[in-house]
């Protein structure tokens, strides 16, 4: 039996000397490709990869717990802790999940304004990718390109929330803020900037680049038959050539009134997951540039009316006593959704991220299932990576993009 | 005497509920209406024993016996095209009931359509993995095992998953507090130090707004700075604060914009 | 900064600079910092934000390295769960002397908004933390300044790190 204390953690059991003639090699939780902290352990035979055992949970932070104890309103900053790199996606999903169960419609305006939030996290959780992917593979100079478009999307973000990186833009019911002056102006900048960045610098040293095709294409296969029973969503499932996605096919918000196209790939290698990045990318910035226009035509209300959930302005909290007591009795208790379950689906920049809400008609959610596409593509990683070599090891971690807030939660 | 607490749920309870407070119900809808789900649920049930259904906001809610889990998934995969299993997990209704109740989110790729499978289990119960016919339950039922203790039949490798494979608890359960128990509270000192460092690390801090007066370790007083670790049980000098002229500039003063933006 | 300059006219002309054994080696370790890559969450992509394009921490001196052995700052960058927090430690004990550590954003201060059964309360009940760095997640002009401030702090100590009194949590 192992002393429980003097530095003795739990891999030191693994048995090292073995008799098939295989090896065991620990990978992570430090590791600089580990995307955070994974931990695999893989067993070697020579230099290919016989069983690998992702070990998650180096980042399990209670968030499930935490939705268990707090009211409605206070979860929503936690969301932003999970998928950290495309926190508004988070917050969306939360807050579309709480509305479906309140039966209640954020105003055409809040829609315009969340769409383009979610376009804008889309296209800087995709740059991330990106960047990470190509520094993974040894392309450092991508890393740096990435992350110059990359803070200027994030400015866009600062501009209309305050936040780089955990945003909270989106509320239960709406959306907190209207867009600031000349925001518009500068989406428009950006997208005629990072459409011709992405084609004079992200394709011209990646897409053709030799080395960059060597080490990827063929790597990291996910068969279709696979990628369905290992739950395998967003790029990984369309990379498998299923076109699957859940803004084309349960639409929700302004999608269906867009005109955007899905890209697919049939080749199931890494090389294909990275062309569907990058064309996603274009399609945001297609999307984003039909939805400025669409912003003049709306009406300035940004909170959906439904005085039993959501408070109501602040000038007429400020003004009239009902509203300013319906406002203190939701901070206060804050508020009581009905009975009732409900799994609302939505495509964030990863995959298909779910929130499964089950409320007894208390302030608190009885249980808060989060569906993280992460988690379900780190489960394939013990699948995906047999057969494969090590130095290819690291460029299917990659692939997968995933994230650790959300997949321990 | 100290308030009783029921130990069956130590979750954040609500302090105040109005007695004329109704909890009103999310519609439920009968199935037999809807003309996607209905036959599929006439499949279902010439396979297995339906114990309810109905179609709340959107999506399809089955219940069957626990039993038959594994028979309704697989109906459901290769009758009714429901190619993906999105996600299973649990509800502790342990105060309640005694019972857990486990779903199973089911995607239907080729017409767009969720449903959901719901079983209960009792306490003690286990139940059969399905990861034979969707791999997603690897993780998914190893999480479940972990977060709620419920033991999964002919799993390929159910052991904790996120948490340390040394923890004790299952930390989703109800009676389960959110700070966690005393175990919890020092595991790290006693898988590090070893349980002899307690006393000098000292117990975790829970409370937010606390403030140490005397704790020089870590922070002093703007103004009544001390040198590290200095006892101050006495009170403490005062020191005036001299800041530095270069850093405080009067950007008021001088007539150059510095900054051109807006 | 301007005291670490070497002003060779003040020495008459001759190639000869004058200053203390102190002077000299914090000199060298406070301007070529190389910090752990050693993300733990959220601010781990503000910390790699700070290594971008835009934030430049390499004007610093500040390189990220890989391995716990070259570096000489540990930036503890997100929530330590307590699942991860033996490996902090045993990172940290690899670490070569002289070492310090920026305990960065709320989470790794005091465990932030994670009040819950999976989060180390504060690194510092495992690892002797240097400078504190507020904010959820903080900018990376704050981890930037939060490296100044490092720097300024080992100009200030001696040299022999024996002499500098740290917390005393070294129980092994």
């Amino acid at each position: 039996m192992q002393q429980p204390n003097k530095l003795s953690p739990f891999f030191e059991n693994l048995n090292f000397e073995r008799e098939d003639n295989t090896m065991v090699i620990n990978f992570g939780p430090q590791h600089p490709s580990a995307h955070g902290q994974l931990r695999l352990v893989l067993e070697l035979d020579g230099e290919q990869v016989v069983n690998a055992y992702p070990d998650i949970g180096y980042l399990h932070r209670g968030v499930e717990k935490m939705a268990e104890n707090m009211t409605y309103n206070e979860f929503l900053p936690t969301t932003d802790r999970l998928d950290y790199i495309a926190s508004t996606s988070n917050n969306y999903g939360y807050a579309l999940a709480v509305e479906k169960l309140l039966g209640i419609e954020a105003p055409r305006r809040a829609q315009v304004i969340r769409t383009m939030l979610l376009e804008i996290n889309r296209i800087i959780s995709h740059l991330f990718f990106i960047a990470t992917h190509a520094l993974d593979i040894g392309a450092m100079s991508v890393f740096l390109y990435a992350f110059r478009e990359r803070e200027f999307a994030m400015d866009l973000m600062e501009d209309y929330c305050g936040a780089r990186l955990t945003h909270s833009a989106v509320r239960i019911g709406g959306v907190p803020l209207d867009i600031p002056s000349d925001w518009m102006k500068n989406v428009r900048a950006f997208c005629d900037k990072l459409d011709e960045e992405i084609e004079i610098t992200y394709e011209a040293l990646l897409t053709e680049n030799r080395i960059w095709k060597m080490r990827l294409e063929d790597v990291g296969i996910v068969p279709p038959e696979e990628a369905l029973s290992w739950g395998c969503t967003g790029p990984m499932l369309r990379g498998s050539g299923i076109p699957y996605d859940i803004r084309k096919e349960e639409p929700y918000e302004l999608y269906p009134e867009l005109d955007f196209d899905i890209p697919v790939s049939d080749t199931n290698d890494s090389y294909g997951r990275y062309r569907i990045y990058i064309e996603e990318m274009k399609q945001s910035t297609r999307i984003l540039r039909q939805l400025i226009p669409m912003y003049d035509d709306t009406e300035p209300q940004l909170m959906a009316h439904a005085p039993q959930y959501i408070s109501a302005p602040k000038e007429e909290i400020m003004t009239q006593n009902y509203a300013l007591m319906q406002h203190f009795v939701l901070v206060t208790q804050g508020m009581r959704p009905p009975k009732g379950e409900v799994y609302v689906a939505t495509e964030s920049p990863k995959g298909e991220l779910g929130f499964y809400i089950k409320s007894e008609g208390e302030p608190y959610a009885y249980r808060l299932k989060i569906r993280a596409p992460s988690f379900y593509h780190t489960g394939y990683l013990q699948k995906m990576l047999l057969g494969g070599y090590i130095p290819d090891v690291v460029t299917m971690i990659s692939t997968t993009n995933i994230v650790f807030g959300e997949v321990d939660r | 005497m100290r308030k009783y607490v029921p130990k069956g749920n130590v979750q954040k309870q609500s302090y105040y509920t109005d007695r004329y407070h109704v909890v009103p119900q999310v519609p439920r809808l009968a199935v037999e209406e809807d003309e996607f789900f209905a036959p599929q649920l006439k499949i279902l049930k010439a396979k297995v024993e339906i114990k309810e259904a109905s179609i709340q906001i959107g999506q399809m809610i089955v219940e069957v016996n626990a039993k038959d889990n594994f028979k309704a998934i697989e109906t459901l995969k290769n009758e009714c095209g429901y190619a993906m299993c999105s996600e299973i997990s649990a509800v502790d209704y342990l105060a309640q009931d005694g019972e857990f109740e486990i779903f199973y989110q089911m995607l239907n790729l080729k017409s767009a359509k969720r449903m959901r499978l719901v079983c209960r289990i009792k306490e003690n119960e286990a139940i059969e993995s399905v990861e034979p016919l969707f791999n997603s339950a690897n993780f998914a039922e190893r999480e479940m095992f972990d977060l709620f203790g419920i033991y999964v039949n002919n799993h390929p490798f159910l052991k904790r998953i996120i948490m340390p494979d040394d923890w004790e608890g299952h930390p989703l359960l109800k009676t389960y507090p959110l700070i966690g128990d005393e175990f919890a509270s020092w595991y790290e000192v006693d898988k590090i130090f070893g349980k002899d460092a307690r006393e000098a690390i000292g117990p975790e801090n829970r409370d937010p707004a606390r403030i140490e007066r005397y704790d020089t370790k870590r922070f002093s007083r703007v103004g009544r700075e001390v040198p590290f670790d200095a006892d101050i049980s006495q009170g403490e000098p005062e020191t005036k604060i001299e800041y530095s002229q270069t850093v405080l500039v009067n950007y008021n003063k001088s007539q150059k914009q510095l900054d051109k933006r807006k | 900064m301007a005291q670490h300059q070497v002003n060779y006219a003040s020495a008459a002309g001759l190639p000869i600079a004058l200053t203390t054994a102190d002077h000299l080696i914090n000199w060298g370790r406070s301007n070529s910092l190389w910090p752990l890559t050693y993300g733990l969450a959220c601010c781990a992509i503000e910390m790699m934000a700070a290594g971008g394009s835009r934030y430049d921490f390499d004007r610093f001196g500040t390189i990220f390295r890989a391995s716990p052995r070259q570096s000489d700052v540990m930036i503890l960058a997100g929530t330590l769960s307590k699942k991860h927090s033996e490996f902090a430690r045993r990172l940290y004990d690899q670490m070569t002397e002289p070492k310090w550590v920026i305990s960065m954003g709320s989470c790794a201060n005091t465990g932030g908004m994670f009040n819950t059964y999976a989060t180390v309360q504060g690194v510092d009940r495992i690892i002797p933390v240097d400078i504190y760095l507020p904010g959820c997640a903080p900018r990376p002009e704050t981890l930037q300044y939060a490296l100044m401030m490092l720097q300024t702090k080992i100009r200030r100590e001696s040299a022999n790190m024996n002499k500098n009194k740290k917390q005393n949590l070294r129980l092994i």
